[in-house]
């Protein structure tokens, strides 16, 4: 196992500048300050040199020969200062000396398609990066459209990680699939790792937690969010009691989507050996009864996942003892959970209302007279999800108490096409009257107006984010009966900083030019069910120069649409395109002519891939070429 | 959000309003059309008398969805028609699949979907009775309480209900497993 005292010769060379950098040595002579030694860009940890040397004589400045490397090693210690990936991708353009300094001090590696570039071709030239964000498959897998097995594995990065360098501390990754092995091998192999965040992956379960819970001694951060864990019953492993018996340093611990029993006195013994912790996330087999000695345990909490708020079996939970848990966790700010609320229970969490600057009651099926006590003390709210069973009573309560909510989503309680739907116009309308600083909303609904999408774009001009689900498929406006292509238009002409929009019901080629007039700055557009011809998917494809995500199902688009991208494609993460009018031949002449794109057809059945029309077609940008990992219902043109 | 499917009518847009055909919404099933053959898109909306599955729609994750299964059957409210994906395992296949139970009108479908997605069976029909002589593969099932059974034993809905996930498994397995059943 590779030791962090062994210093590579990285360090080596991080010493030797930082006993260059001095401004007499750039400037030719005058007094100046010595290294800063200030705080480092992107999360470094150990080996970024902390031994300088101290303070010396200023020197006179080096002989020409040496002057460019004095430079980028200025360089270096300035842009380690930047964070922003967009920054450092700008500054890594200049010329090759800042293109070298960048890539040796970029921390984060961030990867938006794992099969835009492979893991050593990334990895050689950020060869300092400590921490790796990947995202695999596209946000429609989440619902069943891509088959299992499609690929996004975490497998090959991680070997190259530990090929490259063993300074590794950061892991996140957002839809790909991470065996337990890979799990086993990141905690092996990393002795300075401490954070691995999870969020819709698969492919593990609580085997690979249990090594992580057991050998990543640093841990300071795990958080589990919406991944399918799956545990072949007889192999549930109990991982909570995994972690060292000594003091840990987690800070923040989320398993809500674990979905097996929880050994609660490991929990609570290592919560209560956690003095870091600030975040916890429990899963709904932790009852209220158990919260409520877990909050106890740990009252500096700022993050909290209640569970399932609910007493369990025999648990003789005294509403005022719960109450009391609250009102001594001063620092909480966010919430989540209440995933078999008990509405009794409720009022207890009105002692941290005030401070709550995130509720997330999305899984609490409460109606608008149990919400309103709470919700009417919530000021402070900037985030806010909730069930649509609290109706447009509900959202008018929070229309009236959360002045400054910047972010909703309103999720349904039956999400079919035909229930009856207890969120409405009525309520988009009453949360636009009163939450005017609104930047992101995602609404789910049965029944829409024009008028009242409308009325939202000129209340809520901030508006980045506007996702609008109406469930039934072309469902027009219900009181003019008209496509809703106008509401659409209205927000992409009002909301001038709109970068990411989902549109939905009856709609024809109409709104596809108003947000190609109009949404200049859209950069990931959602469609479904939509559009007439391959007009819809022309204008967009020309007008909206900042797409870079396009997620299109059953929508009457084909070739001449598709072909109409292809100035664009390589500015582009991704395009998805599933039960539209695709052929094969429209598929293959993109291909032949783009050649670095990867174009994927993917089957449900090997023989889907014969078929002269295409089902599903995701294509993207690509340093590599076609992947050698694809299964045999994917063909790759 | 979760993904979810549903069984709908054949109906798109409101009664009454000229809401347009189905423009490519053809029948998107995870699985295998049993009977027919699909072809090009813009197919759907033919009204056949089966109700269409639309998979992923609305949007929502399947987690999401069956968090509120429990509390559906309790308030006594009619629980929706949602989709019932299992996974499927085959021996030796690297890749796991996802099915849709409720497409499935009874064993011979299902079969001939597995079938379509593993090309596994293309020895004719898998018979029980003749203890799986026939085939290479047969179709097991884990049940509720983690049991290992045959597929066909019991009345079709009596499986669905009781199916956890599906395996594929190599005949001379299964042959160990019948005779302890």
């Amino acid at each position: 196992m590779a030791r962090v005292e062994e210093a590579g010769d990285r360090d080596e060379n991080k010493e030797e500048e930082t006993s260059w950098w001095s401004p007499e040595a750039v400037e030719g002579g005058r007094g100046g300050e010595g290294p800063s030694g200030g705080s480092r860009g992107g999360g470094g940890g150990g080996g970024d040199g902390d031994g300088g040397r101290p303070d010396t004589q200023p020197q006179p400045p080096p002989p020409p020969p040496y002057s460019d490397q004095v430079l980028e090693n200025v360089l270096e210690n300035v842009l380690q200062f930047l964070v922003c990936r967009r920054d450092r991708n700008a500054a890594s353009l200049v010329c090759r000396s800042w293109y070298r300094s960048e890539a040796q001090t970029r921390r984060e590696l961030f990867v938006g398609n794992c099969y835009a570039v492979s893991p050593a071709r990334a990895l050689r030239r950020f060869c300092g990066a400590r921490a790796l964000v990947l995202k695999g498959r596209p946000r429609f897998a989440d619902f069943n459209l891509f088959p299992l097995g499609w690929g996004a594995r975490f497998s090959p990065w991680i070997s190259a990680m530990a090929s490259a360098s063993p300074w590794l501390e950061r892991v996140c990754l957002k839809r790909m699939t991470v065996s337990d092995a890979d799990l086993a091998f990141l905690a092996r192999s990393f002795p300075s790792f401490c954070d691995l965040t999870l969020i819709c992956c698969d492919g593990f379960g609580t085997p690979g937690l249990a090594v992580i819970a057991e050998l990543c001694r640093n841990l300071r951060v795990l958080d589990l969010i919406e991944n399918d864990v799956e545990d072949e019953d007889e192999e549930v492993v109990d991982w909570i009691s995994r972690f060292p018996e000594t003091t840990t340093s987690l800070e923040s611990l989320s398993f809500e989507c674990v979905n097996c029993p929880v050994n609660f006195s490991a929990l609570e013994a290592l919560v209560a050996r956690s003095p870091s912790l600030r975040r916890l996330r429990v899963n709904q087999n932790v009852s209220l009864g158990q919260l409520r000695r877990l909050m106890v345990r740990a009252p500096h909490l700022t993050h909290l996942g209640t569970g399932s708020f609910r007493s369990g079996i025999d648990e003789d939970l005294n509403a005022t003892d719960l109450e009391q848990a609250f009102l001594a966790s001063k620092s909480l700010i966010c919430l989540s959970g209440f995933r078999e609320v008990a509405p009794e229970y409720l009022l207890a969490v009105l002692p941290v209302c005030a401070n709550l600057v995130s509720l997330n009651l999305s899984y609490a099926v409460i109606t608008a007279e149990q919400l309103k006590p709470v919700m009417l003390e919530c000021h402070n709210l900037r985030t806010f999800w909730v069930l649509d069973t609290v109706g447009d009573e509900g959202l008018r309560t929070v229309a009236k108490a959360c002045k400054n909510l910047h972010e909703l989503r309103v999720f349904p309680f039956e999400a079919t096409e035909d229930s009856e739907g207890s969120v409405s116009d009525a309520g988009l309308v009453a949360i636009s009257n009163g939450c005017r600083k609104l930047r992101s909303i995602l609404f789910f609904c049965q029944r829409m107006t024009n008028a009242a999408v409308v009325t939202m774009s000129k209340n809520c001009p901030d508006l980045v984010v506007f996702r609008l689900c109406i469930m039934g498929r072309h469902r027009p406006d219900h009181v003019t009966g008209e496509s809703m292509d106008e509401g659409f238009g209205a927000i992409v002409m009002n909301c001038k900083k709109l970068t990411r929009l989902a549109v939905s019901g009856l709609l024809t080629d109409k709104v596809f030019e108003y947000i190609a007039t109009y949404g200049k700055l859209v950069r990931t557009l959602s469609v479904a069910f939509a559009g007439n011809t391959d007009l819809s998917l022309k204008y967009v494809l020309e007008g909206c120069h900042r797409l870079q995500k396009l997620e299109i199902r059953d929508s009457p688009f084909g070739d001449a649409g598709l072909l109409s991208g292809i100035h664009h494609y390589y500015n582009m993460r991704f395009l998805w395109m599933s039960s539209c009018k695709l052929s094969l031949n429209g598929c293959k002449e993109v291909a032949q002519r783009m050649p670095n794109l990867v174009v994927e057809v993917i089957g449900d059945r090997p023989k889907d891939l014969d078929s002269d029309t295409v089902e599903k077609l995701y294509l993207y940008r690509s340093l590599e070429g076609p992947r050698d990992d694809a299964p045999p219902f994917v063909s790759i043109l | 959000m979760e993904s979810y499917v549903e069984d709908t009518e054949l109906r798109l847009g409101l009664p009454g309003s000229d809401a347009p055909a189905a423009r490519g919404s053809k029948r998107s099933l995870p699985g295998i059309d049993a009977a027919e053959d699909d072809s090009g898109c813009g197919n759907g909306g033919s009204g056949s008398a089966a109700k269409a599955q639309v998979v992923g729609w609305p949007p929502i994750r399947t987690y999401r969805k069956n968090s509120f299964q429990a509390m559906k059957v309790e308030a006594k409210v009619e629980p929706e028609a949602s989709g019932l994906f299992v996974k499927v395992r085959m021996d030796g296949a690297p890749y796991l699949r996802k099915i849709d139970l409720k497409v499935y009108k009874g064993y011979k479908e299902l079969r001939e979907g597995l079938d379509g997605m593993f090309n596994c069976f293309s020895q004719g029909e898998l018979s029980r009775k003749e203890g799986c002589n026939g085939s290479e593969y047969a179709i097991t099932y884990e049940d509720k309480d983690g049991d290992l059974m045959l597929v066909g034993d019991v009345p079709w809905e009596m499986f669905i209900c009781a199916c956890k996930r599906l395996r594929i498994m190599k005949g001379s397995e299964a042959r160990g497993l019948e005779s302890r059943q």
